[in-house]
């Protein structure tokens, strides 16, 4: 059973959300999704500046077994990738929520927009994935 | 089928899919199945699951993949011990009288070399055009008495081309389905193996000489492996195998699973049947040239095939990548060798002991130091090496 903190928002792409204070939004993937790929070798993510649309693959976490794309959950411009994965992808492993991939500020409206899930959802959603 | 039986299938993507390439799921845990007849891993499988382990469907069979951390079990290899569920093999055993013959015309490599009671012969077998039947073991017991292991998932074609060709022979097949197999590997390996055994079998065990095995107490205990570490594989009757598995734990012997099987061999340079090399190669571009005995002259199946490919030169070989950049190489990658042309990765993977990916690619025979891969559509930067990559926890490549 994995953990699904009830006070971030989800995607059925396993990327979860966090908003800050400052009106960005940080984002990484659940533990769900980081216990599915294994020890993760490599992440790679993106550059502050990018402008990217909702769904838009944006980051590449790579485990032994597989890469994997990351999609921005909303449009907007990147304003940070984080930079201790570059040496520690296994902090992903260790704590899916603390380890953000990426900050962004939402365009106008993307937020409301969004098509996020809360966290009972996203368990709801676990669960029928089977 | 064993569908049912599954916990849960591994997702190499996130959205439920494995990692599928080609068409064809080649990830070599990720053969789909068929019906396993055997049960004699069910005991080890309800362990499996006791221990937390995460099951995947292989050949037929539900095989953990890794119980807490791929890269933690293949460290636990290389610096202490680790235990395998090999259960999986094929366990063959041939008898008659005239099953050492059997074996020199079936197999390529040639099985004069062996005198002293269990040793052991690591060789292809092969098919009329000179195209890889399978790798497997086969230990002299017995003038009368030869034991094979041959692969899991090519169980059901092995007997088949086994059995038909030994009836010119006379020789006796018989499949050792009632016996489960353990391979404990590492440097403190054969130390805490051994106290498996009855005290007057374990100095016996552990003076065991490299590819050498022995029945002692009613197992056979061989000092074989897949890891490039030392270390015992041991068949045992299948009711053993839960108490064998516990006690090694209670002796700091890590549960170890086929994640971690794939990253150890491959650093130690040993082929997969099924991506480095099928019925479509022969051994001479599989890296496998030193598996064939061509001296003294011998008629084994695909001799005639192989002593034109040596005539005229391979034109393809199997080498070693190391990956310069960041990221993982997989099999079936298109590899770029400037002028000598193209060729395909065959297994890749990251290697937790050299901290980058490392492969084996089939390539030009021309090929020189470097070359390019073509990973998820960028050309990365890969050297040419010569495989083992690491050899008793030493990395030989820098």
């Amino acid at each position: 059973m994995s953990n699904v903190p009830a006070d971030l928002k989800y995607t059925r792409s396993h990327e979860w959300v966090r908003s800050l204070a400052d009106g960005t939004v940080e984002v990484g993937i659940t533990d769900h999704a980081q216990h599915s790929l294994g020890d993760l070798v490599f992440v790679e993510v993106p550059d502050a500046g990018r402008v990217v649309k909702a769904g838009e693959a944006c980051a590449v976490v790579e485990s032994v077994k597989a890469a994997s794309d990351v999609y921005a959950p909303l449009a907007g411009e990147i304003t940070a990738g984080n930079p201790q994965l570059a040496n520690e992808p296994e902090a992903v492993n260790t704590d899916a929520y603390a380890a953000w991939l990426m900050r962004l500020r939402p365009a106008p409206g993307a937020l409301a927009a969004a098509a996020l899930m809360s966290g009972a959802d996203y368990e709801k959603f676990l669960a029928a994935e089977g | 089928m064993r569908q049912a039986r599954l916990i849960s299938q591994v997702t190499g993507q996130k959205g439920g899919r494995c990692l599928e390439q080609a068409g064809a799921c080649r990830l070599f845990y990720c053969l789909k199945s068929r019906e396993a007849p055997h049960g004699t891993t069910d005991t080890l499988f309800r362990l499996h699951q006791e221990l937390g382990a995460r099951i995947v469907d292989f050949g037929g069979w539900d095989m953990p993949v890794q119980y807490s951390s791929q890269i933690g079990e293949h460290h636990a290899v290389r610096r202490g011990a680790g235990v395998f569920d090999v259960s999986h093999m094929c366990v063959v055993d041939l008898k008659g009288p005239r099953v050492r013959a059997f074996l020199r015309h079936l197999v390529a490599n040639d099985v004069a070399k062996l005198t002293l009671a269990g040793k052991a012969l690591y060789t292809c077998m092969l098919n009329e055009r000179g195209g890889v039947l399978d790798d497997l073991i086969i230990y002299f017991l017995t003038e009368s008495w030869f034991r094979a292991v041959v692969n899991a998932g090519t169980r059901d074609k092995d007997l088949a081309w086994i059995r038909s060709q030994a009836a010119g022979f006379g020789v006796e097949v018989t499949e050792r389905a009632d016996l489960a197999m353990l391979a404990i590997q590492g440097p403190e390996a054969r130390a805490k193996a051994v106290q498996l055994l009855k005290p007057a079998d374990a100095q016996p065990a552990l003076a065991l000489a490299p590819f050498v095995g022995r029945e002692l107490g009613g197992w056979f205990v061989a000092r074989t492996g897949y890891t490039g570490e030392d270390g015992l594989e041991i068949m045992m009757p299948a009711q053993d195998a839960v108490p064998a598995w516990r006690r090694l734990n209670d002796l700091g012997v890590a549960s170890c699973g086929l994640g971690a099987r794939d990253t150890l061999r491959l650093e130690a340079g040993m082929n997969l049947y099924g991506n480095d090399m099928d019925e479509s190669t022969d051994p001479f571009e599989s890296g496998l040239a030193w598996t064939v005995a061509m001296q003294p002259e011998r008629a084994f199946i695909g001799r005639e095939a192989l002593a034109a490919i040596k005539k005229n030169g391979s034109p393809k070989k199997l080498v070693g990548l190391l990956l310069e950049d960041r990221g993982v190489l997989r099999s079936h990658q298109k590899v770029i060798a400037g002028a000598a042309g193209e060729g395909e990765t065959t297994s890749g993977t990251y290697s937790p002991t050299l901290e980058r990916s490392i492969a084996l690619a089939r390539v030009p025979a021309g090929t020189g130091e470097r070359v390019q891969v073509e990973v998820r559509g960028k050309l990365l930067n890969a050297r040419v090496v010569k495989p083992p990559f690491v050899r008793n926890g030493k990395a030989l490549v820098s």
